[in-house]
């Protein structure tokens, strides 16, 4: 058995080692990990556990993120709980592993502090790796600060290891804004953290020798549509789960999380829709300038970017006039991938709102009060117009001449 | 490992079933005698990793499976990652006693080829073994990529024609030599690393078991004729294997804790390079008197390795 880990009923921590003390009372049994800015400190802080004996598993510190995954794999398919954390270019390195993960339907859990993709080489903050994570079959949760960190990393276990769901999760946060910014963060204590989460329950397991199984088999034009078309309906069929879970997590905590989170929008006629911290800055502007200027702003946060919460962002999008998507990652020749999702879901509406694209704080650039006040109040010029009266994308924060793509087109 | 005397091959290949006859490897395909020379040698089970390659892909294609035991494939690099993965897990859930039956011997073991191994792979192997995973990686050395088509490998010798590396007007095939794989898991300091056969069954079959026996991480490689690749009739395989060892073109040694190098097979009479290399398709155009000085070239080669093998045999290092 573990040593016992004293933690008071408030602890002040910053995103990272929320991250892993979830971890450390999920009571994993295997992480393989590599370390990379900004998510090293988890990897750190699960190595003192192991070295002061806070953790029984195995700890194996593997020579690169694609072997973390693999390692992930392996020991996930010999029955039992597993975790690992990852960023950026670790996290790109870990691509393919990511997809076998996925298609062998294994509940790895992965803490992504999510960073800039190289080139030019950056440390900071932005979502390009979450975005690139959107394909790869896993459920993927975004926390906004360190208490939904922990939070999060909790409740993933819980729904990637549910038989009915048995899929991987990535639990998100901001890189630095929140993996390295202390902040008060409720924590359960151990044995009720791992009362909620359970004890691990196996299935189709290598260590199983009563019942051998084979893992990663290989299928053509035969099969492969088949299994896709069901790691989808997978994906789709965890969306009950996840809400049970939430529920149970309130019960329990007295914090209530949404597929979709929604602020001041009864009667919001401009929103912004972000993820990650941008959400709380959003929530703060928005505010302010209802008391300022009388304007009826509202946010909108996907909390579950995967599967993604389709139908309630339509709900939670209804009333508005005039929406601004923030895609805090480069387009790449595009629309942002956000405002690709969030436009999809509001095409279908009668209301069809006006819907705009800010690319945004990309590499750690600030994003401040002031810029999200900016942005809604172009939104209140397109809705008072009825058009959208700047471009549909436009870079937000950028040095040098304001960069605007695909025009608006008006009769 | 409750198989400890083995009296003869019939006895042996028939002691278990835990590789199935219904596999689509090629008929001729030395893979399936090595696989099963490793399934027959133990009675603990086995969790088996296989890269991507021809085992993998002629053995497990859905719905059907060849394996009669706990099997994973996860990519072309990481078998060696995956196993060890699931090495780990099972100390974990031992020391918590998770398991159904928490007493039962278990081994692990990860199949490559020799591109998935001397090449995509050698970070995950490298790491794998340098972490000291109680594990046993077993190398199907067929020296070409035989499952994209018959590329060139780093386990390609000199003079080979693949298709990356290809014999022509220009060129006499492959011009580098062969990576010294079995001296750099040795090197890795793996306690137990093997060079081994299928024709000398006994002599593979007790290399396994060392493996199997030894903590920490085994490195074997085992030569395996490419019928297709290497180009000979599938009935001839076995006789490839024999001229591979009997010209000392694939010499059979084991070397301990990295410094007590043994000799596997010495045989009586050391046939001549071009016996092996006239028995197969692959080097059919060295024996054009413009490419002769090849094979002088891989005579030498193989005269020089044979007598460090023998040095280094005498002087344990």
């Amino acid at each position: 058995m573990a040593e016992k880990f004293d933690i008071q009923d408030r602890e002040v921590w910053d995103g990272n080692y929320a991250a892993s003390q979830a971890l450390r009372q999920a009571r994993v049994d295997v992480v393989a990990a590599y370390p990379i800015t900004p998510s090293t400190p988890i990897v750190e802080n699960y190595g003192a556990y192991v070295a002061n004996g806070y953790v029984d598993g195995e700890f194996v510190m593997v020579e690169s993120e694609h072997a973390a995954m693999s390692g992930c794999v392996g020991a996930s398919a010999a029955g039992g709980r597993v975790a690992t954390a990852t960023s950026s270019q670790g996290f790109a390195l870990m691509a393919e592993v990511l997809y076998q993960a996925s298609g062998m339907r294994l509940p790895i859990v992965l803490t992504v502090v999510n960073r800039a993709l190289a080139s030019p080489l950056n440390v900071r903050g932005d979502h390009a790796d979450m975005y690139m994570g959107r394909d790869s079959g896993w459920i993927q949760m975004d926390a906004f600060n360190s208490q939904e960190a922990y939070d999060l990393t909790l409740c993933a276990f819980k729904i990637g290891e549910d038989h009915a769901v048995r899929l991987p999760v990535m639990v998100h946060q901001d890189g630095f804004i929140t993996s390295h910014t202390a902040q008060n963060v409720y924590p359960l204590q151990d044995d009720k953290a791992y009362d909620f989460i359970g004890d691990f329950k196996p299935v189709d397991d290598l260590l199983d020798f009563s019942r051998p199984v084979t893992y990663g088999a290989q299928t053509e034009e035969d099969w492969h549509f088949e299994h896709k078309a069901k790691q989808h309906k997978a994906l789709m069929d965890s969306r009950p789960v996840i809400d049970a879970v939430f529920e149970e997590f309130e019960k329990l905590t007295g914090r209530k999380y949404n597929r979709v989170e929604s602020y001041n929008m009864e009667d919001a006629e401009v929103v912004i829709v972000a993820l990650g911290t941008t959400v709380e800055t959003a929530i703060v502007a928005a505010q302010q300038l209802r008391e300022e200027e009388g304007i009826k702003a509202g946010v909108v946060a996907i909390r579950c970017f995967r599967p993604f919460p389709f139908d309630q962002v339509r709900e939670a999008l209804k009333g508005a006039k005039s929406i601004a998507v923030l895609d805090r990652s480069s387009p790449g020749g595009a629309m942002g991938a956000f405002f690709n999702e969030v436009s999809a879901a509001l095409y279908t509406t009668d209301t069809r709102p006006l819907v705009t694209n800010y690319i945004y704080g990309l590499g750690g650039r600030d994003f401040s009060i002031d810029e999200a006040k900016r942005i809604f109040k172009e939104q209140k010029a397109h809705a008072d117009a009825g058009y959208i009266t700047t471009d549909i994308q436009q870079f937000s924060g950028l040095r040098g001449p304001k960069l605007g793509y695909f025009q608006t087109q008006r009769g | 490992m409750a198989i400890t005397s083995i009296k003869n091959l019939k006895e042996f290949s028939t002691n278990n079933d835990r590789f199935e006859g219904a596999h689509t490897l090629c008929p001729g395909c030395a893979h399936s005698m090595i696989v099963r020379e490793l399934m027959n040698c133990t009675d603990d089970n086995l969790v088996i990793s296989s890269n991507t390659g021809c085992l993998e892909v002629s053995t497990a294609v859905y719905p059907f499976t060849s394996w009669d035991t706990s099997w994973i494939h996860i990519g072309f690099e990481n078998a060696a990652t995956a196993v060890t993965g699931a090495e780990a897990m099972h100390k974990a859930r031992k020391r918590k006693g998770t398991l159904k039956d928490n007493d039962a011997p278990v081994k692990f073991v990860a199949f490559g080829g020799d591109g998935s191994t001397y090449d995509i792979g050698f970070q995950w192997l490298s790491g794998a073994v340098e972490r000291g995973h109680d594990f046993t990686y077993i190398c199907l050395d067929n020296e070409n990529y035989a499952n994209t088509g018959g590329q060139r490998s780093s386990a390609t010798p000199i003079g080979a024609t693949t298709s990356t590396a290809q014999a022509g007007t220009h060129s006499y095939g492959k011009k580098e030599k062969k990576k010294d794989l079995v001296a750099i898991m040795a090197a890795h300091g793996a306690p137990y690393v093997a060079q081994l056969a299928p024709n000398k069954w006994k002599s593979m079959a007790k290399g396994f078991q060392k493996a199997l026996e030894t903590e920490g991480p085994c490195f074997i490689n085992t030569v395996s004729p490419c019928t297709t690749e290497w180009r000979f009739d599938p009935k001839d395989t076995i006789l490839l294997t024999d001229l591979a060892t009997d010209t000392l073109m694939f010499p059979l040694y084991e070397i301990i804790d990295g410094h007590e190098l043994n000799i596997l097979y010495r045989p009586k009479n050391v046939l001549k390079v071009e016996d092996y290399l006239g028995a197969q398709g692959r080097y059919k155009h060295l024996f054009k008197p413009e490419n002769r000085h090849v094979i002088e070239q891989i005579q030498k080669n193989i005269n020089e390795y044979w007598d460090m093998l023998q040095r280094r045999e005498e002087a344990r290092i």
